[in-house]
């Protein structure tokens, strides 16, 4: 054969190469889908494990208000009321998101639209900075600050859902703050342009052009918000007052799912029951980070299409 | 029946330092299509935008000169540039309808004047939209969103939404050359239907189009306004040596 059809038979260096770049990426693709597959079924087993095993009833684990899983009932059926810590969690989140997304869009339209130099100088900065500090620390400013000011102003010990709610409201503000100040800058300039052309003063450009057409990443900056308040742990533990009942009102101690978890996970014996219905926490808590997460993926695929 | 509605003299632009308008001095008259021509970077876009004050959003940007309108200078202190939007309009060259239903576009503009009464804005959407001929293309989605429409369909409900606030001027920068010629031929005879209720200012790149449908034609080159003058004369017999390179084809 002669050297030049020989060549074109044969695959070139940089197919062989291709090839086995694209062989490791895909592997490495595949460890992930697999490490991710695994923890799901891990922790769908293990928190399974409660109802199927111990006889838990499924019903009383979303109703019940007593949890005290190392007992038994009339029915020989575990004592696993999650509520008041399923409350717990709802109500700090939604409160704290509450809180937040009004100051975060105002510390974004500031930044995008008020006075951008400014904005990228010294806010830019600083909610970095603010997202970097570890939750330990909120959570001890929380402890020092906050709860002293809750019991100051509504009585009683000052732990509770509102010293919570706070404290998760100055973590997530720089999340949501960016996260819309990504949403905001995405909106076109024609948009802005055609607005002002069409004399509309530039309020009611950021109101009715600006923010309608950031809406959907808005909204996925607040859901974004919401599931990091939703899985935050150590901040909220340190100043919710850690009491397993049903919230009385905004300053009664009580907690979070995350909070039982952190809590108890060294103080139960693997097998036992105590321990299977902290992994049905767990999985809880998985399952709502799922939603969390599909519910972005909606939202940036309808902002997409608008 | 020529009487100038805005008049610009000796116009200066510069973004910076670099000067890209050197001297404008022209009269756009009353219920005229006004069209300007040149190579890209001339300077006839920055001009338009001088017009109803959109450069003021680009930092660095002077202007020295006077621009009026009905003899009131627009860039005096006292003038409000949302009061001037509204009597000068502006379609853009990309088709920019807003993410909204094709209703909501057209209606914006009255919506931020105050005005919300449902009978007098459902007859605003239709005047406007059948002004800009495109009333039958849309009447039966209004509440569809815009930018389902085809570019040229969106290009004229931008004109619809420019209309609806009854301006007294109308600029347009390129808006045909985003479109198909089909489409551009469209939004080309709806201004030649304005032409009876407004005045218009469009800047574009295609000689044929100011030869079909303006009345009088500005050739711009490097920041200056080289010749303006009835556009049949201009077309037929330029009065410059550079104007007649550019329109027979020879640069640009």
């Amino acid at each position: 054969m002669d050297p030049i059809a020989k060549n074109l038979k044969q695959r070139s260096l940089s197919a062989k190469i291709e090839t086995k770049g694209r062989l490791i990426t895909q592997l490495c693709t595949v460890l992930i889908v697999l490490l991710v597959l695994a923890i799901f079924g891990f922790i769908a087993t293990k928190g399974l494990t409660l109802f199927f095993h111990d006889h838990g009833s499924l019903w009383s684990f979303f109703s019940g208000t007593t949890w005290s899983p190392d007992k038994v009932d009339s029915h020989r059926q575990p004592v696993i009321g999650a509520l008041p810590m399923i409350v717990g969690s709802f109500t700090v989140t939604l409160l704290a998101v509450l809180v937040a997304t009004p100051f975060a869009i105002a510390a974004a339209i500031f930044m995008t639209e008020i006075s951008p130099q400014k904005g990228n100088k010294i806010l830019q900065p600083v909610i970095e900075l603010l997202v970097g500090i570890p939750s330990v620390v909120y959570g001890f400013i929380g402890l020092a600050v906050i709860v002293p000011f809750v019991q100051k102003i509504a009585g009683g010990s000052g732990f509770g859902i509102l010293a919570g709610a706070l404290v998760l409201f100055v973590m997530i503000l720089p999340t949501i703050t960016s996260m819309t100040v990504d949403a905001l800058k995405a909106v076109p300039r024609y948009y802005r342009e055609a607005s002002l052309a069409l004399g509309a003063t530039r309020w009611q450009t950021i109101y009715k052009v600006t923010l309608r057409a950031g809406a959907p990443g808005i909204m996925t900056a607040v859901i974004f918000g919401m599931s990091r308040a939703f899985g935050e742990a150590l901040a909220v533990q340190m100043v919710i007052g850690n009491a397993i009942l049903m919230p009385s009102s905004l300053t009664s101690p009580s907690t979070t799912l995350t909070s039982v978890l952190t809590m108890n996970m060294g103080n139960t014996v693997m097998g036992t029951t105590s321990n299977d219905a902290l992994w049905t926490l767990a999985l809880l808590l998985l399952l709502m980070s799922l939603v969390f997460n599909i519910v972005i993926k909606y939202l940036a695929k309808r902002g997409a299409l608008s | 029946m020529t009487k100038p509605v805005m008049t610009a003299q000796d116009v200066h632009l510069f973004y910076g330092k670099k000067e890209a308008l050197k001297g404008i001095t022209m009269a756009i008259n009353w219920h005229q299509i006004t069209a300007m021509i040149g190579p890209s970077g001339c300077g006839k876009s920055t001009f338009l935008r001088t017009l109803n004050r959109m450069n003021d959003l680009i930092p660095e940007v002077t202007i020295t000169g006077n621009v009026s309108l009905e003899g009131q200078n627009i860039y005096a202190p006292s003038m409000d540039t949302v009061q001037l939007r509204k009597k000068v309009g502006m379609v853009f060259q990309q088709p920019n309808p807003f993410p909204f239903s094709i209703y909501d576009n057209v209606v914006y503009g009255l919506r931020i004047a105050g005005i919300h009464d449902r009978l007098k804005l459902d007859e605003a959407v239709e005047t406007s939209l059948r002004a800009a001929a495109v009333w039958d293309d849309v009447k039966d989605k209004l509440d569809q969103s815009a930018l389902a429409l085809s570019g040229g369909q969106q290009q004229r409900v931008c004109i619809a939404r420019v209309i609806a606030v009854h301006p007294e001027v109308i600029l347009l920068d390129e808006p045909t050359s985003a479109l198909d010629p089909i489409s551009a031929t469209k939004v080309e005879n709806t201004l030649l239907e304005l032409r009876e209720q407004y005045t218009i200012v469009i800047v574009t790149h295609s000689m044929h189009q100011a030869s079909r449908i303006s009345d009088q034609t500005a050739f711009f080159y490097q920041g200056e306004l080289i010749e303006m003058d009835n556009t049949k004369k201009m077309f037929m017999n330029p009065a410059d040596q550079k104007t007649e390179d550019y329109i027979s084809g020879r640069f640009g």
